[in-house]
């Protein structure tokens, strides 16, 4: 049994990690790391209630202080780790310190990815990662702003929706031909966009933006030749792993910290979960996700591995965004040559897209269909196959479908 | 503020006090109470705050919305008191509401 075990960051894996081995009985020492001002919090919200204002920050963070009393979890906020030292099992703090562990898990995330094109640094150029961008962003958020959105994915379309419901003036830049494209099927892209239209916010797709105009602050997006009047940018193109602490203390990394199905590194002292790791799926692919699925369950298994009960890391992915009215939530990972299958009509505002792999259900997108969303996470966690036609008729019910 | 108890499978009791315009899930995660997991966070996205309402509470709370009723269609051991505590919206009127954790949440 390890006596000393350093968490590197303060977020939704390193949290799990610390509920989960006093869990399983771990009763040595536990200490967690964060660079932010804050313990743990849920990032979810940011883009959403929190910056709609109808949620306080307090009602963000995923413990109560007293959680981390209990579990005897020393909390070293506003804090970077600067090195690793593998060999001498330490790690050393940007204040100097060093901490000694026996295991070490890595929950570090991701960095917002930045736009390099001209104007870049002018004020008014947003990012969304933490509580402190919110609220620089939100002093700015005001009716009747024109705000430019750079990227039509999960951050940018719920920033789009939020500012659209608070009365600013929203136009989305997007590269790809559609909304959401790496997380969602051409149907459900469609949906939204049409969504978004309908809330008056300007789509521009297959637009990639060449500059930020403006003097001292931002003036105006450049994008197609042409410049786009605005206030207030906020770009959401995508985070990166911070991997590269690990990277240079000589763990293979690549697009994330490289681990095992135990969520376990080639060091056998050294595990990461979440977001900044690249792991190989259930399906037996590489694949790094950032969801708080991953996060949570990642991070359990991590638990388990560090107290040398190693529990292979196999359940299905599943994700949500809350734009308007709308919850969409998805389970599983699409491939571009899976059989799209639609249940109920997009019209209705409520309808699934189911993704057939060898006549079983692979993956599922639902849109208000918690039915089918549910149904569909069971039937891809159990390989279960079914009829296309079956799936789209909607008289028969997600529970008799389910059976197969 | 508002108490509300939540009464644990083996019978342990925990009286917890939640501000008004919380959920019933946000303040048993405040204070700590073992088996709402909440692993979404309240955005009625994963059924793991389902909780048994006592049914002398039933109908006094608001009804479930349609999202809400099927999340719980699909939680295991639902039965018709179930709820999602992150729904539940705590009002002045809720003051000494009882709601029992099951067993398991997933």
């Amino acid at each position: 049994m390890p006596e000393q075990i350093v968490i590197i960051g303060a977020g939704q894996a390193g949290v799990q990690a610390v509920q989960s081995l006093r869990a399983e009985g771990y009763t040595g020492a536990i200490t967690m790391i964060g660079d932010e001002a804050y313990p743990p919090y849920q990032r979810p919200p940011l883009s959403k209630a929190y910056l709609l204002g109808s949620f306080a920050r307090e009602r963000l963070f995923l413990k109560p202080d007293a959680f981390y009393r209990e579990a005897g979890c020393e909390l070293i906020l506003n804090t970077v780790v600067t090195a690793i030292n593998r060999a001498a099992k330490k790690v050393t703090l940007g204040d100097g310190r060093t901490l000694s562990y026996d295991k070490l898990l890595l929950a570090t995330g991701t960095r917002v990815r930045k736009l390099s094109c001209p104007g870049a640094e002018l004020a008014g150029v947003h990012y969304l990662r933490d509580i402190a961008d919110v609220d620089g962003l939100q002093n700015v958020f005001k009716a009747g702003t024109r705000i430019a959105i750079v990227g039509g994915g999960y951050i940018g379309l719920e920033v789009a929706a939020v500012g659209a419901k608070r009365g600013l003036d929203v136009t989305v830049f997007e590269t790809a031909d559609r909304l959401m494209a790496r997380a969602v099927s051409k149907p459900v892209s469609t949906f939204f966009a049409e969504e978004h239209a309908a809330a008056g916010v300007k789509l521009n797709l297959n637009t990639s933006v060449e500059a930020f105009e403006g003097k001292e602050k931002i003036e105006g997006v450049r994008a197609g030749g042409i410049v786009h009047p605005a206030d207030l940018v906020l770009v959401g193109i995508g985070v990166v792993p911070n991997d590269m602490l690990a990277r240079e203390s000589g763990l293979a990394c690549q697009d994330g910290v490289i681990v095992d199905q135990n969520a376990m590194t080639a060091d056998p002292s050294v595990f990461a979960a979440g977001d900044c790791t690249r792991h190989v799926g259930r399906e037996g692919v590489e694949i790094r996700l950032e969801c708080v699925q991953n996060a949570i369950d990642q991070a359990k298994h991590a638990a388990l591995a560090m107290l040398g009960r190693p529990k292979t890391y196999s359940e299905v992915p599943w994700f949500w965004s809350d734009q308007y009215d709308l919850k969409l939530q998805i389970a599983g990972l699409a491939r571009p040559t899976d059989q799209l299958v639609l249940r109920g009509d997009p019209k209705a505002r409520k309808f699934a897209v189911f993704h057939l792999r060898d006549g079983a259900v692979a993956a599922v997108e639902a849109v208000n269909a918690a039915p089918e969303y549910l149904t569909g996470r069971k039937m891809i966690a159990d390989h279960i196959k079914v009829l296309p036609e079956k799936l789209a008729d909607l008289s028969i019910p997600m529970k008799q479908i389910a059976q197969g | 503020m508002p108490k509300i108890t939540f009464i644990q499978p083996d019978g342990t009791e925990q009286t917890v006090e939640i501000a008004i315009g919380w959920s019933v899930m946000e303040g048993a995660v405040r204070s700590l109470v073992p088996g709402i997991d909440a692993d979404c966070g309240g955005a009625c996205a994963c059924a793991t705050c389902h909780v048994y309402v006592d049914p002398a509470w039933a109908a006094a709370l608001p009804a479930r919305s349609e999202m809400e009723e099927t999340m719980l269609d699909f939680a295991q051991d639902a039965r018709p008191n179930s709820r999602l505590s992150c729904q539940l919206r705590v009002t002045s009127d809720m003051d000494g509401l009882v709601v029992r954790v099951p067993t398991s949440q997933h």
